[in-house]
Order: structure tokens, then sequence, then C-alpha cells
């Protein structure tokens, strides 16, 4: 613990890494014990951002505490509202119409997208490269544009309600989206030449923080971080939700575990969505894009869960029901939350550079550590 | 060619019939004073709004547009702010230390600047050892980080500056060997002498691979000494917030900046006039019609031509690079650097004992 502000028993300097500090992307306070440049220990502070989402949701609607959820992991709002209506859906056992699942998968894909890409962005600069975070935003602004279009929101978008999606796709959106496919093949090499193949950054990432398969099993970690370490845990491959299960794309693995491999598996990942995209956007069914649902939902007494692939890993929602027009419990297993667990076991013995590079790849969005 | 050095004899022949002796040395003194104080000025404000000029132009984007036309008054404007901010002591910092840093840093870039020829007789001190003059203050400026980072009782303060240090220390060896390296072919360290030995072309091309290997080996130190990306460990904002002047506020943390802009001159002024034959238009050895096209240049234009050339390297540098981390930095200099630059050295030693050069 913390003796004396600023030094340990041993000597050691601490230095607090936040609440404000540009590296961490938002409030996370991490105290880390110092050795010179090397690092003893790290301890993640949390609570900062702490809304207490969790129990709000328990005096709202099944309509409205989806609305909240966008709040968590702002970067995967979309798939975070979707894993609310399914988990609802499954409660109620309505059957979503085909037109709805095609569009709720490609929103999740592009979501998927839009977040690596603001990761490739974050992650450069954290590691002192300014420039990628603008090549970056150059792409996501496209698909922020499609998403204003259709949703009427660029960040928090709300599309996804129980029994389908809230309104119908914008006539443009097909041909936008085949734009932004075509800008992306344009210029995703630039993300390799700028970055990846940098001698500079690969000798930054290469061998640092490095995850064992073990290890990212036991500390909880899923997503594209625990992928970098081998473990297979891609929801969409392993417990296919909507229609998953007839798409074709790879889960990808890498097996190193450090922080270069996390990095790639993203990359990659950005590819794979790409495909996903490729197989829909002209094969979206006609159709209702919402179920007939009643105006006032009640999910029957008991448990449901339901898991689902958010753009850094297992997002799960279990919600308690007592028969109500409320939930009685509503629990996130939020994927940030695990794979910050195990941000100082990765982290000991590098050096403060490495603890930012290493917590750049894990990719933390701070409102969905804390909730 | 065109000679700055009538106006300055005129000017000195007057004040010398003007004024008593002691009298007309002071007033040079002044003179200069002034002229430097300006220069800087006007550098400091040139090279900010160039770098985000370069910096914007590289991440697609526009940069600064509003202030002025096309924006060339920003860095005025933000001067203006940065005069008007208060500058804060911490309670506790040590605040004699505090306030003395910013004030080394930046005196040691004014020092500097004495020796560097901007142009054909336009020199503030013609001295007969001036790139050892160069070497030796430039290594001053040291302290003065120390001292920011020590005194501000800040411990990101304090990492940066001690990162400065190691890194400005380690990498001075590298420049001077690459700077020693045309010394062994001019054989001499007046500034002058060095440019006037390049009057049939420059050093980076008269010298064969050795000079271009020291030439590249310069750029990488110069960079790292001025603390520049993707070397600027000392301020690394993603880690240390801003290094070693955390703590500074308005014109002090200004006076950090401004040095920061005016040391990347003077190394650049340094290399321009070292590798790239500093005010000498770009001669080719006898093409006596040739050279005598490029003598209607002035020389000022050449030299600030190629000082802002590489200047314009090093930002590109820091606009497209990942920073290295502090023990890559010191293996890079150590390990590779310093190895490379010693034989170097000892190959153009046999190159100039043997005159392989043109």
């Amino acid at each position: 613990m913390v003796e004396e502000i600023g030094k340990t028993a041993e000597g050691d300097l601490i230095i607090n890494v936040g609440p404000q500090h540009p590296a961490t992307h938002g409030v996370l306070h991490l105290i880390i014990t110092l050795n010179g440049e090397t690092i003893k220990k790290v301890e993640p502070h949390l609570g900062y951002i702490h809304r207490s989402i969790e129990k709000m949701c328990e005096s709202l609607t099944y309509r409205q505490f989806i609305y909240t959820t966008s709040r968590m992991d702002y970067l995967s709002a979309h798939i975070n509202n979707h894993a609310c209506a399914l988990t609802v859906e499954k409660g109620l056992g309505i059957e979503i119409p085909a037109r709805a699942q095609v569009i709720r998968v490609l929103m999740d894909e592009l979501t998927r997208i839009a977040s690596h890409e603001l990761w490739w962005g974050a992650m450069a600069m954290d590691l002192g490269a300014f420039t990628p975070f603008f090549h970056a935003f150059r792409e996501r602004e496209t698909i922020n544009d499609i998403m204003e279009e259709t949703c009427g929101a660029r960040l928090t978008m709300n599309y996804m309600v129980p029994g389908g999606v809230m309104m119908d796709l914008h006539p443009n959106f097909q041909y936008r989206v085949k734009n932004f496919l075509t800008l992306y093949k344009r210029k995703i090499h630039e993300y390799d030449e700028l970055v990846t193949g940098n001698i500079i950054f690969q000798n930054r990432m290469k061998g640092v923080g490095v995850l064992s398969k073990e290890a990212a099993i036991s500390f909880g970690v899923t997503g594209p971080a625990a992928r970098g370490s081998g473990v297979s845990c891609d929801v969409r491959k392993l417990y296919p939700y909507e229609i998953y299960n007839t798409l074709e794309f790879d889960e990808i693995l890498e097996t190193e575990g450090d922080s270069f491999a996390r990095y790639m598996v993203r990359l990659r990942e950005m590819n794979e969505s790409i495909k996903i995209i490729e197989q829909l956007i002209d094969n979206i069914p006609e159709g209702d894009f919402q179920a007939k649902t009643k105006a006032v939902l009640k999910l029957p007494k008991g448990e449901f869960y339901q898991r689902v692939e958010t753009a850094r890993g297992e997002l799960g929602v279990y919600i308690v029901s007592e028969g109500g027009t409320t939930p009685y419990r509503i629990k996130f297993r939020s994927p940030g939350f695990s794979n910050l667990s195990c941000l100082d076991h990765i982290t000991r013995g590098g050096k403060i550079g490495d603890l930012i590079a290493s917590m750049g790849t894990l990719d933390l969005v701070i409102p969905d550590i804390d909730r | 060619m065109f000679s700055l050095e009538s106006l300055t004899t005129l000017v000195q022949d007057w004040l010398n019939k003007t004024f008593p002796p002691t009298w007309a040395l002071l007033i040079e003194f002044v003179i200069v004073g002034i002229l430097a104080i300006a220069l800087f000025a006007a550098l400091g404000l040139v090279l900010v709004i160039m770098e985000r000029k370069v910096a914007a132009w590289i991440q697609i984007r526009l940069g600064p547009n509003r202030v002025g036309p096309l924006g060339i008054l920003q860095s005025t404007a933000d001067t203006i702010k940065l005069i008007m901010k208060e500058g804060l002591t911490p309670d506790g910092a040590d605040k004699f230390l505090f306030n003395l840093a910013p004030f080394i840093v930046m005196i040691v870039s004014m020092l500097i600047l004495a020796p560097i020829g901007f142009a054909k007789g336009f020199h503030i001190w013609d001295i007969n050892i001036g790139v050892l003059y160069v070497s030796a203050i430039s290594s001053v400026s040291v302290i003065g980080i120390l001292m920011a980072g020590w005194a501000s009782n800040n411990k990101y303060s304090l990492l940066g500056a001690m990162r400065s240090g190691a890194q400005m220390v380690s990498y001075e060896l590298s420049v001077g060997l690459s700077v020693l390296s045309i010394i062994v072919l001019t054989g001499s360290l007046n500034i002058n002498d060095i440019v006037l030995s390049q009057q049939n072309g420059w050093w980076l091309f008269k010298a064969h691979i050795p000079a271009i290997i020291s030439f590249v080996i310069f750029i990488i130190a110069i960079t790292a000494e001025t603390n520049r990306a993707p070397f600027d460990l000392s301020e690394a904002e993603s880690e240390l917030t801003a290094g070693f002047h955390t703590e500074y506020s308005g014109m002090k943390f200004a006076l950090f900046f401004l040095s920061e802009y005016i040391n990347i001159f003077i190394v650049c002024a340094i290399g321009a006039t070292l590798f790239l034959g500093g005010w000498m238009p770009f001669h080719i050895g006898n093409w006596e019609s040739f050279n005598h096209i490029m003598d209607y240049i002035p020389s000022f234009i050449w030299f600030f031509g190629k000082t802002f050339f590489m200047i314009f390297l090093i930002m590109w540098f820091r606009w497209t690079f990942p920073r290295l981390r502090v023990d890559q930095l010191l293996n890079l200099e150590w390990k590779y650097l310093l190895p490379i630059s010693m034989v170097n050295l000892i190959v153009m030693t046999l190159v100039a004992i043997k005159g392989w050069h043109f």
C-alpha cells in the first residue's frame, strides 16, 4: 500500500498515472511503483467514471435500459445495444425478421471496424506517432457518416431495440457502405507502411507485454487481446448468435501473446469484418425491420444471459426478472474490466514505455470498465 | 559573389570614427545583441508555424488558417497569449533554480549562434575554434534541463530530465565524431574556413560514402540531441505528460519551447555548414559557367535554404516515426551509432591523408 506519498518503504518511486493522463484515454488511475524506469507494480484504481448503470437499469423498462448501455463501451455502442436486445428477445421468445438480423450484423461489423480504427490511431499516438491518428479518422469518419444517416447519431446510436432495429435503413446505406469498402481497400496498405512495418514500432511491440495462453485464460481476458495469445474465444464462432453461423469469416489467432500479436489480431480482424460486410451488403433481404412486439414488455420470471463479441471482447448481459416491467437485477460482464486485470501481470519488469504500449494494445475503454 | 562584408566593415568604420574605441565596441555589442534577439524571435515564430504547417500537410489536414493570411500570424497570437499567462511557480519547487533553468537553456542557445556564418562575410564572431566552441557550449543546455526537472519537484519532470540527461550526453558523442570527420578533411575548426573549403563542391558529395554515413549519423544524433521525436523521450507526452517542463507555464514554458526550436535551427545550420557548404552556392568542380550562374543566388538564401531543408527533414521524422523506448535509445547510440562513427572517422582520416576526396 501507499505509505508515504511518493515513496515506498524500499525507496521505490510511486507515480500516479492518471486519473488525468494523456495515455489512459479516460479517467483510469494507475499507481505504478518504479525502480528507475523499471516497473515493479501496477495498481489500477477504478471508479472515476462509475455511473451505476447496472443499478439505473433496474428502474428502467426493458425498452429504456438499452439506451444506457451505449454509454458503457461507447466505441461499440451498437454491439452493447445488440447484446441487451438479444437478451430481452431471448426472454420474450421473439423471432427477429431476417432483414433486421442482417442489418444488425452489418451495423455490428461497421462498429467493430470503426472501433479498431480508433484504437489503431490512439495506440500509435501512445507510442508517439501522431500522424496515424488522422489517417485512421479519415476512414472512421465515413463509417460515422453512415451511422449518422441511418441511426441519427454518430457515437451513441441506440439503434437496436427488442424485436429488431429502430428504423429502416437509409436509402443511401448500400451506396455509402460500398464507397467505404472501396476507400478502405485503397487505404489499408498505408496502415502497414506507416506503422506495422516501421522498425521502431516493431521493436517497441515485439516481445513486450507477453501474456501467455494460460495467463490469458486465468485472468479472463477475452477478445483480440486473448486471441493474440492463442486463446480461441470469438463468441461469433463459438456461440453464434443472429446469422453469424451462416457467414464465412475466420477467427484470427496469433500465438506470440506479445503486444505485436495483439496488434496484428486487430488489424486482421478489420479485414474479416470487411469480408462479412461484403457478403451481406448485396443480400439484405426485404421485409420487416422490426418484429411486432407489445407496447409494454414483460419478461417472464427467470434468469437470462446472452453474450456477444464486442470490439474489445466478450460482453455478457445477465438479466434477472421477477416478471415485472423492469429487470430485478442486471449485470454486465464487460470485456474491459477483465482485460485490465492482466495489466500488472504483463507489464512487471518492463519500462514505462512498455506500460503505455501494452495498455494501448489492450484497447481499454474506461467507461466500459467502470460502468 | 555578393558579400555582406562591405556592409559590416562600413558600420564598424563609421562607429570607430565617430566614437572612442571602447564605446564603439559597446555599441557593436548592442547592435549584435539586438540582431540576435530579433533573429531569435523571428525564427521562433517562423519555425513554429512551419512545424504546424508541415504537420498538417503530413496529416492530411489544413493546420492553422484563421489568424492572418493562411494562418501565418497564429504563432504570434500564441506568443502574446503565453506572455499574458501567469507564470506559476509550484509550492514545493526550488524557486531560484526553477526560475533560473529556462534562462540557462535560452542563453545557451543564444551563445551557440555566435560563430555561425549566415551569409558571406556575415557572422557575429569569426573565431578560429568555431566548431569546438559550438559543441562545448551546446552541452551546457543539459544542465538547464536537469535543473528544470529537479527543481520542479515533480516526478514526471524528474524522469524526463534524467532521460534527457542520459540522451543528450550520449548523442553528443556521435555528433562530435561525425563533425570531426569533416574537420579531418578541412583541417580547420573555423567555420569560415570550412565553408570556403567547399568552394568546388560540398563535402557531402566530395568525400564519398564516409561523408554520407557521417551525414546520416549526424542527422540522427542531432534529432536526439534536440529532444525531437522519435527521440523525444524527455517530454514523451503519452508517458510523462510533458517531461521536464510539466510544471512550467506562461513565458517560462515559452522559453523552453523557443529554445527547442532555436536549437533545431542551430544544429541544422551547423549540419548545413559542414556537409552542405553553408552559404557556399552549389558548385561543381571546374564547371566555371555553371558555378558562375549559381553565384548569382545570394549567399544568405543558400544558407537559409539548406538549413530549412534540414529542419524540414527533422520535422518529417517527428510526424512519421513512433517514439523509441529509453533502453532502445541508448542501445542505438552505444551499440550502433558510436562504433559506426568511430570506424567511419578512421576511414575518413585515411581518405583525407591519401587525398582520395575530390
